[in-house]
């Protein structure tokens, strides 16, 4: 290739995509389906989707790695809960375990387990976990300074315009969601699950519990609980869905309604030329807690999705056809643009 | 672990979290004068819509507070958006009369290096590592996060650095979670936008109730806040043997000075447990619950039962 040719003016700016895996199925899938990182946990408490038959022992994930690399994918290990005092050796014996694995890089929320990655490893890449709960570029730069993070994960909180502005104003990678569950709390941030249960995502890697809920049908309809607190209750006209506590229906001055959130699911497809254009490096798809057929709809959609906008972002167009394959895998069949979309707060 | 004395903890009212008009805060703050606690923490917290007080008023109630011989700390914000939001955070960071508390890392990172400050509860410090990092930054105090139990307090205390002061909330409802979204606004269907400042309704908070009546949370704006109230008054002696030195009391519309007096009473060993819990009772906006300081659900009330050996 002649090294003199200059890349055309307007280089694309490549977005990466970021999708989960809950088990080594969905992590060949995500990569045979165009995934550009693969990001997934161990099998405890040390990340935030610890549920029963998910995530990766050493094996898996030794094979996991190596067929990603094999394929020019990149995984990530989550390590993005927060370690208390009783717990702390085994997030740090994660953290060594990812490194003399040879992950990528981790993905981590405590400022604690981020100096000691820093320090005893460091040539293993940091990036800041969206429980890290920095919602500004002042923020992501205290974690750059002090522990050399390289890319941060956005809370679901901030809008287009505030991510726009975060930007230009930090030297690390920005990742934003782009589709998945709806997180209506700040990240980090929300102690409801362990107000209910005695587990959040923060202290055990999980919101809303399995082991916590009960269904049961009364005379008013089937009945969700979570720790003993009524959560929903469903007409045969309902669907019902996976009782997480802010997604409940509630009574406020004799209203009955959803006071948080609808079960939606959050959608950016439309707005792929902006964040594009904007400067963010990886978008990020949630749900490993989800099956392979849904990590394998998402995965090709949002791939192609992503070239298209790489290719031509003037001419970039949904096609209706990734809307309709992204809403046969949505919670509750309804996608909305969240916070990204001002009306919305 | 062996109860001890409660006698040496120290007191400290935390930010007000709700938003009162203007008077009903400067007459809060005046009786606060004459409350017998030792610290006062001031400033909008919650929401930067909320504008009744500006950082100015606060300075001047802190001034009167010191005169009357009260550590003042001014609070930033726990949720930090936008550019306006980073200004006024430097502005508290930068007020050149209090020491600060530390709400967010882009707080942490304004006063870094710059004299002391105190770690907030949503910084997530949940272990000695994350504590130290912040001492070594400047935290010479750090409140604990509501969901940390008593033995996960304690650990965090016993690993970390020597010296750095340990505040435990200790009294009012839970604040549990913040959002961009409004919730009262989002109840009366308005934008956050367009709030028409409605929390300002709601002096303890909008009751959120399950369909079959279960008193759950209070919506506060952006916050969520437990319904019942956490109170450790039954459990000052295990407070004080886990490391506190400082019980945080949470400001509610009515009451809190007397709120406050029990307290302190309390702390001093003049009042036994069950006394304190019981005439406390009738000074709350709801039930009393304790859940989070037993390793249980934040909503259980376990009271004032033994610690478990």
């Amino acid at each position: 290739m002649d090294q003199a040719v200059a890349p055309p003016a307007q280089a694309v700016r490549r977005m990466k995509l970021v999708c989960p895996a809950g088990t080594p199925p969905a992590l060949k899938i995500a990569v045979d389906n165009g995934a550009d990182d693969v990001y997934l946990g161990f099998k405890d408490e040390t990340n935030a989707r610890n549920f029963a038959g998910l995530n990766f022992d050493d094996k898996s994930l030794r094979e996991g790695i190596d067929y990603a690399h094999r394929h020019g994918s990149q995984v990530l290990v989550a390590l993005n809960t927060y370690p208390q005092p009783s717990t702390w050796r085994k997030w740090q014996a994660a953290v060594d375990r990812a490194a003399d694995l040879g992950v990528d890089a981790i993905i981590v929320a405590d400022a604690g387990l981020l100096a000691y990655a820093a320090k005893t490893h460091p040539g293993l890449r940091l990036h800041l976990s969206v429980q890290g709960s920095a919602t500004s570029h002042e923020a992501i730069n205290f974690y750059h300074e002090r522990f050399g993070i390289k890319r941060a994960v956005l809370p679901r909180v901030l809008s287009v315009e505030q991510a726009e502005k975060a930007i230009p104003r930090t030297p690390v990678e920005i990742e934003v969601f782009g589709f998945g569950s709806l997180s209506i709390m700040v990240e980090g941030r929300c102690a409801l699950s362990s107000y209910a249960t005695g587990e959040s995502p923060n202290t055990h890697g999980g919101c809303s519990p399995a082991k916590a809920i009960r269904w049961q049908q009364s005379p008013r309809g089937l009945e969700s609980r979570l720790g003993g607190v009524l959560i929903d209750r469903f007409g045969e006209q309902d669907h019902p869905g996976y009782p997480t506590l802010c997604r409940g229906r509630f009574v406020v001055n004799g209203d009955t309604y959803y006071p948080f959130e609808e079960p939606t699911s959050l959608n950016t497809l439309e707005l792929l030329p902006r964040l594009q254009a904007m400067g963010v490096a990886a978008i990020k798809i949630e749900g490993r807690q989800r099956s392979p057929v849904y990590v394998e709809t998402v995965t090709r959609v949002w791939r192609e999705a992503l070239d298209d906008c790489a290719r031509e972002p003037q001419r970039f167009r949904v096609k209706p056809a990734w809307q309709e394959a992204l809403a046969g895998i949505s919670e509750g069949h309804q996608c909305t643009l969240g916070a990204y979309h001002r009306p919305w707060k | 672990m062996n109860a001890t004395r409660p006698g040496t903890m120290k007191l400290a009212l935390g930010p007000l979290l709700y938003y009162w008009p203007r008077e009903t805060v400067l007459a809060f703050y005046r009786d606060c004068a004459r409350w017998p606690v030792d610290t006062v923490y001031l400033g909008e917290t919650v929401c930067s819509r909320r504008r009744e007080l500006k950082l100015a008023d606060w300075i001047a109630i802190g001034e009167d507070l010191a005169r009357a011989g009260k550590e003042v700390v001014l609070s930033t914000s726990e949720l930090i958006e936008s550019d306006a939001d980073l200004r006024t955070m430097h502005s508290v960071a930068g007020n050149g009369a209090f020491r600060v508390e530390a709400n967010d890392m882009a707080a942490v990172r304004a006063l870094a290096g710059k004299g002391t400050f105190v770690a907030g509860p949503f910084l997530n410090v949940y272990n000695a590592g994350t504590l130290a990092l912040l001492a070594e930054l400047g935290a010479t105090r750090w409140v604990a996060p509501v969901e940390l139990s008593r033995d996960g307090i304690a650990a965090v205390v016993a690993d970390g650095p020597p010296g750095i002061e340990t505040e435990v909330f200790a009294y009012g409802r839970l604040p549990l979670a913040v959002s961009a979204r409004c919730f009262t606004a989002r109840y009366n269907n308005l934008t956050k936008d367009h709030c028409e400042f409605r929390c300002i309704e709601h002096p303890d908070g909008l009751a959120l109730d399950t369909q079959d009546d279960q008193h759950f949370l209070v919506l506060n704006g952006v916050q969520t806040q437990s319904a019942s109230v956490h109170s450790l008054v039954a459990e000052l002696g295990e407070a004080r043997a886990a490391g506190t030195d400082v019980l945080r009391l949470s400001p509610q519309s009515q009451h809190t000075g007397e709120v406050v007096a029990l307290f302190s009473e309390a702390a001093s060993g003049a009042l036994a447990p069950h006394e304190a819990a019981a005439r406390l009772a009738p000074l709350m906006p709801a039930a009393a619950c304790d859940g989070y300081w037993h390793g249980k659900p934040g909503i259980v009330s376990v009271g004032a039962s033994p610690a478990p050996k």
